[in-house]
C-alpha cells in the first residue's frame, strides 16, 4: 500500500471539516475524489501534505508514519502537490518555475533529466521556457504547475482541480497527460469537480460529502451508481 | 545663484545616477580584468573628487561628500530592507533598529579599543562567534526532534544566548588585562591603536557589529515571524521603539556609561573614508545580488509569491523567511558601523522610529524587489532632500526647510500615482540583471528519456 489514511479528523476552528476520513492507495493507481464544493477533497489533499495538521488520525506513506512530519520533508519522501488554483511563481520564467519543483534534489543532470521528461508531457513549456509564468495562458499554467509537481521525482501526485477554468479540449488534454505520467509509474491522487472526467481515467474513487467519505469503489461502479449519476454527473 | 545651483544639483544627481549605472555595468562585465579595473576607477573617480580642489574648495565639497557617505550607509540599509519586504514581502519596520544596533555596537568596540579598553572588541567578537555557533549547534540539534513548538525553540536558543554572552564577558574580562598595556589612552595612542591595527580593529567591529545585529533578528524574529506579515509590521515597529529606548537610557539600566544615554555618545573615531564605505556597499551589494541570483533567492522569491505553493514544493517557509531576516539585518547592522565611524556622534534620536520610515520610502521609491530601484533610490533620495531643498530653501528664509517636509511627501503621492511600481519598477541594471541561462547542449531526446 502506497498511501494509507487512516480516520482522519481536521478541522478549521471550530468547523470539523474532514470528519474521519479513511482511505488507501495502492502503487500505480489513479484514486479519485470527488465531491460538491465544501465536501473536504482540497482539505485531505493538504493534509496529506503537511499544510494542514490533523487533530486525530494517521497518514502512512510506504508504510511510515507521516502525520506530524513538517511540509518541506513530506516533499522529499516522494509526495508531491499541485495546489488548487495552479499557484505558479508569477515573476519566475517557466524555466525557474520547474527548477523550483526539484528545490528539494541536487543533482543537477537528473534535475535536467526531469525536466526533458516534462516537456515530453508538455511540449508547449519548452517553447514558452524563458516566459515568465504570469504571463502564460490558464491552460499552459496548468501544465507548468503539473510539470512543476513532477520535478520533484515523486511516487505521488496530489492534484487538485487541474481542470479548472480550462476549455473541454484542455481538459481533455490535461487528463491525457495525466495518464500517461501515470503510466510510467507514478500513483496519482486527484481530486475533481468534472466527475465524469476524473473517473473515465480513474481506478478507483471515493466519493465525499460534507467531511465523510459515502461511497467508495471501482471507477466504473460509481459511475454508474443512481444516486452519483444525478448528483454528481448530471445524467 | 538660485537658477545655477539647481541646475548644479540636477547634474549632480544626474552624475550619481550615471555613475552607479557605470558601476554596475562594469562589474557586470564579463572579463575579470575589466572588473577589477572598473571597481578601482568607480574608487578613485569619487576619491578624487573629495581631494582635488578647484577654486576655493573641492569638487565635491565637505556637505556633498557628507552626503556620500550618508547614501552610502542608506544604500546598505534600505537593500537589506528590499530583501526582507521587497523580495521576501515581510513588511518590517525594525530595519531601523538594527541599524542603531550596528551602529552603537560598532562605535563601542572602536571607542573603548583608543581609549585602552579591548574589552568591546574581545566581548562582542567572541560573542558573536559564539553566538553563531550556538545557533547552528542548536539549529541542527533541534531539527532531529519532530514538531518542537516555535516558542520552546526559542527558549532554547535565548538560554543559549545568555550563555554564550555570559562567556563572553568572563573571557574578555580575562584577557583585556594582556592586551590593554600595548592600547594606550586617547593621548598617548599604544602601537595596537594607530596605523593598520586601528584599520583592523575597525573592520573587525563592523563586521561584528553586522553579524550581532543578525543574531539579535534572529533571536527577535524566531518567535514573531511566524505571525502573519502585518503584524510582524507592528512587532517590528515595537522592536525598533524598544532599541531606542535601550539607547536613551544606555548609561542608567545598561551598563555602558560611554554610550551616555539621550546626550549622545562623542568621541567616536572618524574611520570611515571613501575607501571602507565604498568597500562595504560594494559587498554588501555583491552578496546581495548573488543570494537573490542562487537557489536560495528563488526560494525567497517563492515564499512572497504563494506561501502555500512553496511549501507544496517542499521549502521551509519558518527558515527561509527568518535567513531573509538575519540577512537583512546583517546588512542593516554594516551600514550602521560605517555610518557611526563616519559621523563620530550618535543621538539616540537618530534612531527615532519615525525616521525609521526613511529606508521603507527609499525601497518603495526605488521599487519593491529591484536591487537597482533600491541603490538609485538611497542616493537620489539623500540628494533631492538633504542636497537639494535644504540648500535652496535655505536661500528662501531661516524656516523655510522646514517646507521640504511638505515638497517631499507631494513627490512621494505624485510618483505613486504615476508608478506605483516604484522608479524603477523591477529594472535591474548591468552586474544586478538575471544571469542569462544557456540551454545545454546535451538535451536528452524525447524517446531516451521515455525508455530510460
Amino acid at each position: 500500500m502506497l498511501l494509507d489514511v487512516k480516520n482522519l479528523n481536521v478541522y478549521y476552528g471550530a468547523i470539523h471539516a474532514l470528519q474521519g476520513i479513511s482511505f488507501h492507495i495502492e502503487e500505480g493507481e489513479i484514486v479519485s475524489l470527488i465531491g460538491a464544493n465544501g465536501a473536504g477533497k482540497s482539505t485531505t489533499l493538504r493534509t496529506i501534505s503537511g499544510i494542514l495538521r490533523p487533530r486525530s488520525g494517521s497518514v502512512h506513506f510506504k508504510g511510515e508514519d507521516i502525520t506530524t512530519t513538517p511540509a518541506e520533508q513530506i516533499v522529499r519522501r516522494g509526495i508531491s502537490h499541485v495546489p488548487e488554483g495552479r499557484k505558479i511563481f508569477a515573476p519566475l520564467t517557466v524555466r525557474e518555475n520547474l527548477e523550483m519543483g526539484a528545490y528539494t534534489r541536487d543533482d543537477p543532470d537528473e534535475i535536467q533529466k526531469s525536466m526533458d521528461r516534462v516537456f515530453v508531457s508538455f511540449p508547449r513549456l519548452k517553447e514558452r521556457l524563458n516566459q515568465l509564468g504570469g504571463t502564460l495562458s490558464g491552460g499552459e499554467q496548468q501544465m507548468l504547475a503539473t510539470g512543476r509537481g513532477m520535478m520533484s521525482k515523486p511516487s505521488l501526485i496530489l492534484l487538485d482541480e487541474p481542470s479548472m477554468g480550462l476549455s473541454p479540449i484542455l481538459v481533455e488534454e490535461i487528463f491525457n497527460i495525466i495518464k500517461e505520467i501515470n503510466s510510467q509509474g507514478t500513483s496519482i491522487l486527484l481530486v475533481e469537480q468534472n466527475a465524469l472526467m476524473a473517473l473515465s481515467i480513474s481506478n478507483r474513487a471515493y466519493v465525499l460529502e460534507t467531511g465523510r467519505i459515502v461511497l467508495e469503489g471501482n471507477a466504473d461502479d460509481i459511475k454508474n451508481n443512481p444516486q452519483v449519476k444525478s448528483a454528481y454527473l448530471g445524467i | 545663484m538660485e537658477l545655477g545651483f539647481l541646475i548644479g544639483s540636477v547634474v549632480k544627481i544626474g552624475a550619481i545616477l550615471a555613475y552607479l549605472y557605470g558601476l554596475l555595468w562594469v562589474l557586470g562585465h564579463k572579463k575579470l580584468w575589466v572588473k577589477i579595473v572598473g571597481v578601482v576607477a568607480a574608487f578613485a573617480i569619487v576619491q578624487l573628487a573629495f581631494t582635488i580642489t578647484i577654486g576655493d574648495s573641492t569638487i565635491l565639497n565637505e556637505f556633498d561628500s557628507g552626503l556620500v557617505f550618508q547614501a552610502a550607509s542608506m544604500t546598505m540599509i534600505a537593500l537589506g530592507l528590499n530583501l526582507i519586504y521587497g523580495f521576501n514581502g515581510q513588511f518590517s519596520l525594525g530595519q531601523w533598529g538594527f541599524y542603531g544596533i550596528g551602529a552603537y555596537t560598532a562605535a563601542d568596540i572602536t571607542f573603548r579599543w583608543i581609549n585602552g579598553d579591548s574589552r568591546g572588541l574581545l566581548v562582542v567578537g567572541i560573542g558573536s562567534i559564539l553566538g553563531a555557533v550556538m545557533i547552528l549547534g542548536i539549529q541542527k540539534w533541534l531539527s532531529r526532534l519532530r514538531g518542537v513548538p516555535v516558542l520552546s525553540a526559542f527558549t532554547f536558543y535565548l538560554f543559549g544566548s545568555v550563555l554564550v554572552g555570559a562567556v563572553a564577558v568572563v573571557i574578555g574580562n580575562a584577557l583585556n588585562p594582556a592586551i590593554s598595556p600595548l592600547l594606550g589612552s586617547a593621548y598617548e595612542p599604544g602601537p595596537l591603536s594607530q596605523g593598520i591595527w586601528l584599520q583592523i580593529v575597525y573592520f573587525l567591529a563592523i563586521i561584528f557589529a553586522g553579524v550581532f545585529a543578525g543574531e539579535v533578528s534572529f533571536l527577535f524574529g524566531l518567535p514573531v515571524l511566524s505571525l502573519g506579515s502585518d503584524y510582524f509590521g507592528i512587532a517590528t515597529l515595537g522592536f525598533t521603539i524598544i532599541v531606542n529606548t535601550l539607547m536613551l537610557n544606555s548609561d542608567t539600566i545598561l551598563p555602558f556609561p560611554e554610550m551616555k544615554g539621550g546626550r549622545g555618545m562623542i568621541g567616536i573615531p572618524k574611520l570611515t573614508t571613501w575607501f571602507w564605505a565604498f568597500f562595504f556597499m560594494l559587498m554588501v551589494i555583491i552578496i546581495m545580488r548573488n543570494v537573490i541570483h542562487s537557489s536560495t533567492g528563488r526560494t525567497i522569491l517563492a515564499v512572497r509569491e504563494d506561501e502555500t505553493a512553496a511549501k507544496a514544493m517542499g521549502i521551509d517557509l519558518a527558515s527561509t523567511k527568518l535567513l531573509t531576516f538575519v540577512i537583512g539585518s546583517f546588512f542593516a547592522g554594516i551600514g550602521g558601523g560605517v555610518y557611526a565611524h563616519y559621523i563620530g556622534f550618535l543621538s539616540p534620536g537618530t534612531f527615532d522610529f519615525l525616521a525609521g520610515f526613511n529606508p521603507l520610502i527609499i525601497v518603495v521609491f526605488g521599487g519593491l524587489g529591484s536591487m537597482t530601484g533600491t541603490i538609485a533610490a538611497s542616493f537620489g533620495w539623500i540628494f533631492f532632500l538633504e542636497g537639494l531643498l535644504r540648500v535652496l530653501l535655505g536661500q528662501m528664509g531661516p524656516d523655510a526647510p522646514t517646507w521640504r517636509f511638505v515638497l517631499y511627501p507631494i513627490v512621494l503621492l505624485l510618483l505613486m500615482l504615476i508608478r506605483p511600481q516604484g522608479l524603477l519598477g523591477t529594472v535591474e541594471w548591468g552586474f544586478l540583471k538575471a544571469p542569462f541561462v544557456r540551454p545545454r547542449e546535451n538535451q536528452h531526446t524525447a524517446s531516451d528519456v521515455v525508455e530510460g
